[in-house]
Parts: structure tokens; C-alpha cells; sequence
């Protein structure tokens, strides 16, 4: 590890269907909204992270250079990084390591999407060769089939599987509704969930994320500015990333070993020997229900194949032992270059007790995590409020 | 009315871009395999997995693979899922469709292949018939085009 790091501000544009505005104007939304949580102006900035997914999704090949204004990136060094679901915790990453080196002393990071720009699913169907392996469906199938391999693997009933992927969307949808941000402010019982149509079996409709708009920024700072110039920084206690093979089918997608491993990491930077008990808060890449129980198990929170117990007894629900998802989660709100780095900000607001509405209270220690690729990368950062 | 000559308007486009993407020698030989009804993998001297589609280099060693295998017809369902919406690429008429990834006997991975030859507009009947662990052996088309649709569909095996 280089130098400590911490996350002095955070900002997130209003999620949903912004074609209100333009695409440089949904971003300076963002990084406006960080430079005031910060108290700093642009001229502090030493370089700027970007991501988003294919930027085809709006019609151009490089949307950073569209909107690299928006940033604030005159004068300044200007990286990108994608990894598809995962770009947001890429892209942190990104930022962290660039300040932990010493290389710089301030980074703002910076990632969005505007999906209704575009034809997402077009460009969805772009993102693999389409000649080797058949993918027909995008990317619900493929996390619908993970899902159902899960499933399999573990002999889960259908039925159990089912109802906890319900209460997952229910709490998540409670929790959307209690967020000023998010993209879904609907709430739903659990009967409406299980019985929702089928979309990709073992998918429902109520199970599946929102196709978004919206940007999302975060300022890292080195230890001595972070003191300096913010009175209760986030700081990052560990990071993990790991990659898998491009076939799908040459890894357990039920095991998922990128998500085990990289959370792994983390927790041993972080010194965190009990997940579930140690961490206040998780935000959770959940764009499917059902994907959360499976995170939930490879991310170290509760015994392999045992997640659909655990959600069914309620130890992930509000007043449970572990808070998961109290911003709405992925299934609330999904512009897909921002997602990821919209668990670390929620999880960075929550443990500096700048949550609002959805802060848990006395939170300490955070987990945020995305997972990308066609089922290929998973990313977990873990913020706390002391150093 | 006026609200809405208010909003600030947007500019419509298509854009479209071809392109042609090179098989290579391992590629291009597994496709030769396909179009004479053969599935081909390759295995690796170092782990010994067999990987389908044959690969160039196997990549957990990042050793060359170049001992061909001809694989078996019959595997069996690790994964699937029922499509039954309109995704890019789906017209109304070729949903829904039954996704699946099968581990064919004698190799270490599982490959995509959609699974017909019954009345899959019947989800009930689908999800009678079609189970991880089950069964499956693939079904060719006549004319042949050396792609992967040239399996029409996998046959579960009852």
C-alpha cells in the first residue's frame, strides 16, 4: 500500500430520464455538487478519472472529450477507465492509486451515463464478438442464467430462491423511495414482486434495474490535504479487483471466484476478519435481485449457497444485523458508468454521516461493491471513518 | 402546450458502422469442424482442460493449445433461462427463446446453445422439461453456413 487516501466530497445529479439537459450539463451537475460537499475549487484538482460504458450508448466514440469542459479538465491530466458494470469501482480505483502514489495529491473521479441518449440495448449487443459465443437477450439473460446456475448448484427450491429475491427488491424499492436521487420512488409488496411477469426466468419484472441517467463524482484527497481540508474525510481502508476469463462458461458463475477473491483483498487490507458483523453498511451491485443473494455469498456476508436463509430470516433487511443497500441500490437507480461509484459515495456518505434521510445510524465502516464484464470483473472498496 | 415548446429539444441520428472480424487459424479450423458437423475443442499440455470453442492458448496457463479433440454431441445443462420480452437483436416472432449453457461430456467449460425441438411457447412445459443436470444433444441444420447457428438447437434427451 502507497499513502493513505480519503474521499473529501461526493455528488450525484438527480437519477432518471434527464433529457432535460445535456450530457456536459449532467456531469458539471455532479462534479459541481462534490466541489461544494468538498469545500475546494477546481484549481485544487490535480487530474481527472473518467468512466462510462461503451460511449456508443450516446452516439459518439469518446464521450470524455464531449464533456472533458464539464470536468474541469483544462490544463489538467485526464485518465479514463471501463469495465462495464464495474467501471465505477474501476475508475475509483483509478483515483486512489493515482493519489496513493504520490504522483498527485487531489483526484476527482468522475462516471456517468445517459442511456435514454441512446440505444443501450443496441450497444449492449455490441460489447462481445457475437460469433463465438451466442448472447442473445443481452444482459438480462446472462445474469438470469447466473442466477439459475446458482440455483442449480446449491439444489435451492425455486420457490425460497423466489421470495428472497422479493424481499430484496421490496427493501430495496422502501429504500429508493426514501431517496431523493434515485431513479425508482415506488414502493412494492412482496406478492407484486413474486408475481410480476417473467422477463428472463428466474427473472421478474420488479427483480430488474432501471435503464438511467445521471453522473456521479467523487474527490480523493492524500492524507495530509484530506486533514487539511475536510473535518470528517472517508478513508479508503481497502480496495480488491479481480478479473475472470472471457468465456463464461470456462468459470463457475455460482462460486463466483472474482467476487470471493476481490472482496478478499479488501477485507485483508482492511483488516476485517467477520464481514457481516464488522461493517455498518453494503451497497451492493444488485441490477438483478436475485444477483444480490449471490453477492452476498461470494462477498463473505453469509455461508456459500445459504444467502436465500439469511434474506428470508431478515439479517439483511432495515434492523437486520447488516444494512444492505439503504440508498435503493442498483435497483433503484442504474445509469451504468456512474452505478458503481455511486455504492462508494453512499458508502462514503454513510460512514461521515452525510446520509440524510437514508443514514444508518453510527455508521463506521462501509462496503461498496460492482461487478462487470460478461460476468467477468467484480470490484469492492471499503471506506471507514477512521484512518 | 407552452411547457412543452419549452423543454429543450433534441436531435435524432442513426449511425452504423460494419465490420469484419478475423477468425484466425484456430478459429477458422473450429468453424471447417462445424460446418462438417463436428464440434472440435483443444486441450491444454499443462492443466489438461479441453476448452470449446478450441482455443489458440489456454488462459489460466498462457500455454499454446494445439492437441485437437473432437468433443461428444451430448452434455449436459449447467444453466438456462426463458426469454419471453423483445431485447435488440429479438424480432416478436423469435421469442420466446430458451437460452442455455451446456457442458459437453468430455470437456471442462460450458458453452451457449438454445434448446428446442418442443413447444417452448409453453413455460410450464419448458420448465417439466428442461433442467440443470439434464440432459441435451445437439440438432443440426441442413444447410450449413460455418457458424455457431449451425446447431439449430439442443434436444433434451428424455
Amino acid at each position: 500500500m502507497g499513502r493513505a487516501v480519503g474521499i473529501i466530497g461526493t455528488g450525484q445529479t438527480k437519477h432518471g430520464r434527464r433529457d432535460d439537459v445535456s450530457y456536459p450539463d449532467l456531469v458539471r451537475e455532479a462534479v459541481n455538487a462534490a466541489f461544494e460537499d468538498a469545500g475546494i475549487t477546481p484549481e485544487d484538482i490535480d487530474g481527472v478519472v473518467f468512466g462510462s460504458m461503451p460511449s456508443m450508448m450516446e452516439g459518439m466514440a469518446y464521450n470524455h472529450f464531449y464533456f472533458a469542459d464539464a470536468m474541469r479538465a483544462v490544463g489538467k491530466p485526464i485518465l479514463r477507465a471501463e469495465t462495464c458494470g464495474s467501471t465505477g469501482q474501476s475508475i475509483a480505483h483509478t483515483g486512489v492509486h493515482w493519489v496513493s502514489s504520490g504522483m498527485a495529491d487531489i483526484v476527482l473521479v468522475v462516471g456517468s451515463e445517459k442511456q435514454h441518449e441512446g440505444d443501450a440495448q443496441a450497444t449492449m449487443m455490441t460489447i462481445l464478438e457475437p460469433f463465438l459465443q451466442l448472447s442473445a437477450g443481452g444482459a438480462p439473460v446472462a445474469f438470469s442464467m447466473q442466477s439459475r446456475e446458482w440455483m442449480g448448484y446449491y439444489h435451492i427450491a425455486e420457490e425460497k430462491a423466489r421470495e428472497a429475491a422479493a424481499i430484496i427488491s421490496v427493501d430495496c424499492h422502501n429504500a429508493g423511495a426514501n431517496n431523493p436521487l434515485a431513479h425508482i420512488r415506488k414502493r412494492f409488496t412482496k406478492e407484486e414482486v413474486m408475481n410480476a411477469p417473467i422477463i428472463t426466468y428466474p427473472v421478474r419484472l420488479l427483480d430488474v434495474c432501471p435503464s438511467s441517467d445521471g453522473a456521479c463524482a467523487v474527490i480523493f484527497a492524500s492524507e495530509e490535504k484530506a486533514k487539511k481540508i475536510c473535518e470528517t474525510p472517508a478513508w479508503v481502508k481497502g480496495m480488491g479487483f479481480r478479473g475472470e476469463e472471457y468465456f463464461i462458461g470456462d468459470s463457475s458463475k455460482a462460486v463466483w471466484q472474482s467476487a470471493i477473491e476481490a472482496s478478499r483483498e479488501a477485507y485483508k487490507q482492511a483488516g476485517i476478519t467477520n464481514p457481516r458483523k464488522e461493517l455498518d453498511v453494503a451497497e451492493i451491485y444488485n441490477p438483478f435481485s436475485y444477483q444480490e443473494l449471490m453477492f452476498l455469498e461470494c462477498l463473505g456476508l453469509c455461508p456459500l449457497g445459504k444467502a436465500a436463509d439469511y434474506v428470508i430470516d431478515g439479517v439483511f433487511s432495515p434492523g437486520g444485523e447488516l444494512s444492505c443497500d439503504p440508498s435503493g441500490g442498483v435497483l433503484c437507480t442504474n445509469p451504468i458508468g456512474a452505478t458503481g461509484l455511486i455504492r462508494l459515495a453512499e458508502a462514503a456518505m454513510q460512514v461521515t454521516g452525510k446520509a440524510g434521510s437514508r443514514q444508518i445510524e453510527g455508521a463506521k465502516l462501509a462496503l461498496s461493491h460492482a461487478m462487470g464484464g460478461a460476468e467477468q470483473f467484480n470490484g469492492v472498496t471499503i471506506v471507514g471513518s477512521e484512518l | 402546450m407552452a411547457e412543452e415548446k419549452e423543454r429543450p429539444r433534441t436531435i435524432e441520428a442513426v449511425g452504423t458502422a460494419p465490420f469484419e472480424m478475423a477468425l484466425g487459424p484456430t478459429w477458422t479450423r473450429f468453424f471447417e469442424g462445424i460446418k462438417e458437423e463436428k464440434i472440435f475443442g483443444t486441450r491444454c499440455k499443462k492443466c489438461g482442460r479441453v476448452l470449446v470453442p478450441a482455443r489458440p492458448f489456454c488462459p489460466r496457463c498462457f500455454e499454446p493449445m494445439e492437441e485437437w479433440v473432437e468433443v461428444a454431441q451430448e452434455g449436459t445443462i449447467v444453466t438456462w433461462s426463458y426469454i419471453d420480452y423483445t431485447y435488440f437483436g429479438l424480432e416478436d416472432d423469435m421469442i420466446p427463446v430458451v437460452p442455455a449453457t451446456i457442458k459437453l461430456d468430455g470437456t471442462d467449460t460450458s458453452w451457449w446453445g438454445v434448446i428446442g425441438g418442443f413447444d417452448i411457447k409453453d413455460f410450464d412445459l419448458v420448465a417439466k422439461k428442461v433442467k440443470v443436470g439434464g440432459r441435451v444433444k445437439a440438432v443440426w441444420r441442413k444447410e450449413k453456413r460455418g457458424c455457431v447457428q449451425d446447431i439449430e438447437y439442443w434436444k433434451v434427451i428424455e
